[in-house]
């Protein structure tokens, strides 16, 4: 099991219901962000203003090879996206 | 009627890299030019098919620029993606995974670099990720040493090309071993592509007239004063190397032969 799934089940199972936080913590290419719960990742790319087609994520460490899947899959508390783009190089 | 010069495609054959044939034995990258437009005019002059891309984090704040695919248009050029800045086998493959990701082709161009300050490649770490990534379905293109020995175990771990340095990246010192070069494309049956160290036009015809099927570089262009010249000069030196190597050098002799006849002197 992902170290984010386990830290997220973790603080479930240790959080009292009445303090279910009203954002949700993401770590994104490092720096932390939070989101509204129930966010799925197309909605959050859209709110980065990014183009799915141009970039590469990996949730998790898991490379998500299928753009489609982006609208199903719902971000969740302490989540680690990774955005990748191409840049420049030799 | 005076005879027009032989076209080059008339001369030269296209060669082949992992079954994808090409006719441009420029490789070119596009990392530090002073700009977008800039980069795209030095990669028309340069006629190369093939042009190289790092994976980076996407700057989510962009005060920057927006990512190489909204000025390179992949239907044209074929992206090879490398895994430059990676110094480990893992973290070299899971830039290689996400490069792939981007959905272009399976093509990698596999760095792992061993030591900060001379950028050379850790050779032992790039057997082991070409190895799994070639497993992968990977077309792994290497970047080594001017090793044979490396060079053999890459091409035994699977890897369609392999690319000697002739100098450090970036170094601009051209082929500092002729000989190691040769040796490798003597040795080896897949492709021999020299990637880093050409500083200008005169070190890429000695890279090609070493008989190597290419060579790929990006400073010694992109640093130029004027990069599309330069570009347009490497183009020209690279076709210039190559049919030097199959035309055949006459043979170096330290006495000098007279090219005159001898006789029908005046006076004799």
């Amino acid at each position: 099991m992902p170290n984010g799934q386990r830290a997220t089940i973790f603080r479930r199972m240790t959080t009292p219901l009445v303090h279910e936080p009203s954002t949700l913590a993401l770590t994104v290419n490092g720096d932390p962000r939070t989101v509204a719960p129930g966010t799925s990742l197309a909605a959050f790319l859209a709110s980065l203003k990014l183009d799915p087609r141009m970039v590469v994520i990996e949730h998790n460490r898991t490379i998500l090879r299928d753009r489609e899947a982006y609208a199903s899959l719902i971000l969740a508390d302490g989540d680690v996206l990774e955005i990748v783009h191409f840049v420049g190089g030799g | 009627m005076t005879a027009s010069p032989l076209a080059l495609e008339t001369l030269d054959t296209p060669f082949t890299i992992g079954g994808r044939e090409f006719r441009s034995r420029l490789m070119v990258g596009t990392g530090k030019y002073a700009s977008n437009a800039q980069m795209i005019a030095a990669i028309e002059a340069s006629g190369a098919e093939v042009v190289t891309v790092a994976v980076r984090r996407v700057d989510l704040d962009r005060t920057k620029d927006e990512g190489i695919l909204y000025h390179l248009d992949p239907q044209r050029f074929m992206l090879l993606a490398n895994t430059a800045g990676c110094f480990t086998a893992d973290d070299t493959i899971r830039y290689a995974r996400l490069a792939r990701a981007a959905g272009f082709n399976e093509w990698v161009k596999l760095e792992v670099i061993g030591d900060q300050q001379t950028l050379l490649p850790d050779t032992a770490a790039t057997i082991e990720a070409t190895r799994v990534l070639a497993a992968e379905g990977f077309k792994v293109m290497a970047y080594t040493n001017d090793d044979l020995i490396s060079a053999l175990r890459l091409e035994d771990a699977g890897a369609v090309c392999v690319m000697p340095l002739a100098s450090p990246i970036g170094s601009g010192l051209g082929m500092l071993n002729e000989f190691a070069i040769r040796t490798i494309k003597h040795r080896l049956s897949v492709p021999v592509i020299v990637d880093a160290g050409v500083g200008t036009a005169s070190d890429a015809a000695i890279v090609m007239e070493q008989g190597v099927d290419g060579v790929l570089m990006n400073t010694g262009i992109a640093a130029a004063t004027d990069p599309v010249r330069m570009a347009t000069a490497m183009r020209l030196a690279v076709d210039a190397g190559r049919l030097a190597y199959l035309a055949g050098r006459m043979p170096r002799r330290e006495i000098a032969v007279p090219s005159s006849p001898t006789t029908g002197m005046l006076d004799r």
